[in-house]
């Protein structure tokens, strides 16, 4: 078969054309079905949820590591933390030591207060779980560059890890270290690997209308979730008596993880 | 790692790779604007350099998205950023801001050797002729007339180029500086630093190389020009370690909670790279030496070797700055109590051995480029002796 110079450009332009669409369908698809309402009986209209963390209560039992590493399928190495659990230390003369042995996955017992500050004054000493404060104001959302990283309409700050490139941005934008790239060996609920991954406060179980695995296994209920729009949620009443503080107030986050027991030094 | 770090902070996200990007795009942007300064400001002395300088930053430039891209977790997804981009991530400006620079070299590159090439397609046979005629395209138009317009679209493009190249850097500087969770990236001063840094390393880079292409070539080393280059790299130079000193100057006077973290920083996590190698070596030393030579007026080939040496240190210094960025910034713990650590491995994608073959591939390009369309020109110029020869306009 004879191919004309002509007929070989044009076919040649064909093919391009072709395969740039064929390769963009899949943006395309998704671009255009998404905001298809999901047929189910949860409406993220009606919901803004919040989440308290009491340091009063906090007993350091890690507990809630464990049950966020199974429940999410969070790499058990201590690298990788939807949520974690500080101790800090706070001496007679305002020095502040923090610590958290993987993650306080194993809990603080192996190396009690009593041994490992031994020669220190201590003042105080507490507890402080951490997780992601699905801040109102985002700055992982602001960065992502491709949309990966976004907001609920009720309040949660999710990765859709099947478009999430892996540009580690987010990570460097976050100011609290909520977030990690998931190693090549994870089996997460996805199966995703070198992709971000972070704290959902467990939205496959609130959507249900269950609490998130954390919250559910608190054995001291240092940990208490619910909705900021029902006057009636153990979170509402809590932020109505209580005096809380979110971290790191001054970079205008508006983090909605709030904490009982303002302690100076903790961000 | 000393003190405490947040558990997800045991991993250095933004390595080696990440360092090199913004180090050759500052390349990319400096040696561009020493051919604008020739085709747009028409700075004559720099004319032995001009159409090298700007395949050169050619050559860097295409190379420019290849760190960034085997950096991502899923490079396979790395065409998302042109088609799902989130408009509000500065991080999505990229592919178009390099799409658009990289139009506008080619098309100065191509405006600029039009003349050279359509000779060689006459000139040449076979294979080669094949070539030349490609890269014609098909227009083999260089009358006198011809040729006076590429000039003005020449200038045009030049013209064009410079605030593209700005943007092109001064949009790696937003990306760090953009960042309010870490105290060592967030300043606005940073694009205008990352900006300065670039111009200061590209420069730097064009009068190494010249002199190194002049040895190759066996021809002798124009004075004029290097005199011109060196008087460049100075003034650049010199606005660039007051910016950068200003930087952390203001950051020691307001000794916001930060601070102590940035003082450790500077001092000891990063104190050999940061005051030995950005500061001492890499700008200080260099400024000294450039000046004595300005001043006392070395003679023979010592004025050579001292601005040649002098300009080896500027790129390894400007090297270290953005290493002092990229990975300084991420040693401070966000917890503002620690300290991670960093050494880049040898082996492995983020490894040593990746980052120099990356960092060698623009020279092959390069080298492939000064085959095919050989950028010198070599008519003397007279050595002139004005105090500030840079200044003499086109005749």
């Amino acid at each position: 078969m004879k191919i004309s110079r002509r007929d070989f450009i044009k076919l040649g332009a064909k093919g391009l054309v072709g395969g740039i669409m064929v390769s963009s369908l899949q943006s395309l698809v998704r671009g255009f079905a998404a905001p298809e309402k999901i047929s189910g009986t949860y409406d993220w209209e009606k919901h803004y949820w919040g989440f308290v963390c009491d340091n009063e209560r906090c007993i350091g039992c890690g507990k809630c590591v464990v049950a966020c590493k199974l429940e999410n399928k969070v790499p058990w190495e201590p690298e990788y933390n939807r949520t974690w659990v500080e101790r800090y230390v706070i001496t007679e003369d305002d020095k502040v030591f923090v610590d958290s042995p993987n993650g306080g996955r194993d809990g603080f017992a192996m190396e009690p207060i009593s041994t490992k500050y031994d020669a220190l004054n201590i003042r105080k000493s507490f507890f402080v779980p951490k997780l992601c404060n699905q801040c109102d104001n985002p700055p992982c959302v602001t960065v992502c560059p491709v949309g990966a990283t976004y907001k609920t309409r009720d309040g949660i700050v999710l990765v859709d890890q099947e478009h999430c490139i892996g540009c580690r941005y987010c990570i460097q934008a976050c100011p609290y270290g909520a977030r990690y790239i998931l190693p090549d060996t994870s089996n997460t609920v996805l199966g995703q690997a070198n992709v971000v991954d972070k704290c959902t406060w467990c939205y496959h179980r609130i959507t249900k209308g269950l609490l998130p695995a954390c919250v559910e296994v608190c054995p001291a209920k240092a940990r208490v979730f619910g909705d900021l729009d029902d006057p009636a949620s153990p979170v509402r009443k809590i932020l109505a008596e209580k005096h809380v503080y979110g971290l790191k107030p001054e970079l205008g986050t508006e983090p909605k993880v709030y904490y009982i027991g303002f302690e100076k030094g903790v961000y | 790692m000393t003190g405490f770090l947040f558990p997800n902070e045991g991993i250095i996200e933004w390595d080696l790779l990440i360092v090199i990007y913004p180090f050759i795009t500052g390349l990319v942007a400096g040696a561009f604007i020493v051919s604008s300064l020739y085709h747009v400001f028409g700075i004559t002395s720099l004319k032995p350099v001009a159409r090298f300088s700007l395949i050169t930053a050619l050559s860097f430039l295409l190379i420019t998205p290849l760190p960034l891209a085997i950096h991502l977790g899923r490079p396979e997804r790395a065409l998302e950023m042109f088609l799902t981009p989130n408009l509000n991530s500065a991080m999505s400006a990229f592919g178009y801001i390099w799409f658009v620079y990289l139009l506008i070299v080619l098309a100065e590159v191509w405006f600029v050797f039009r003349p050279d090439i359509v000779k060689y397609a006459g000139s040449s046979e076979g294979l080669k002729k094949t070539i030349y005629s490609a890269l014609a395209l098909g227009v083999f138009e260089i009358s006198e007339e011809a040729q006076a317009i590429d000039k003005k679209i020449v200038k045009s493009l030049a013209f064009i180029g410079i605030p593209t190249a700005f943007l092109l850097h001064g949009y790696v500087g937003f990306i760090f500086g953009a960042v309010k969770a870490n105290p060592w990236w967030s300043t606005p001063l940073m694009p205008i630093i990352f900006i300065m840094s670039a111009t200061v390393s590209g420069i730097a880079l064009l009068l190494v190389s010249y002199v190194i292409m002049s040895k190759i070539r066996n021809k002798p080393v124009d004075q004029a020009c290097l005199r011109s280059l060196s008087l460049w790299l100075m003034g650049f130079l010199t606005v660039n370690v007051v910016l950068e000193g200003l930087e952390v100057f203001s950051m020691f006077y307001e000794a916001e909670e930060s601070w102590a973290m940035i003082s450790q920083l500077i001092t000891q996590k990063i104190g050999i790279s940061y005051i030995g190698i950005q500061f001492v070596s890499g700008a200080i030393v260099p400024l000294l030496v450039l000046g004595v030579v300005e001043a006392i007026g070395v003679t023979g080939p010592a004025k050579t070797v001292l601005r040649f040496m002098a300009s080896v240190m500027v790129i390894v210094g400007v090297f270290a700055m953005r290493w002092n960025v990229v990975i300084g910034g991420q040693l401070i713990s966000k917890s503002l109590r620690g300290f991670s650590s960093y050494v880049p491995p040898i082996l492995g994608i983020n490894g040593v051995i990746v980052s120099a073959v990356i960092m060698s591939l623009p020279f092959v390009i390069l080298a492939v480029l000064l085959y095919l369309i050989p950028p010198w020109q070599d008519e003397p110029q007279a050595v002139r002796r004005e105090p500030l020869s840079f200044r003499t306009r086109p005749r």
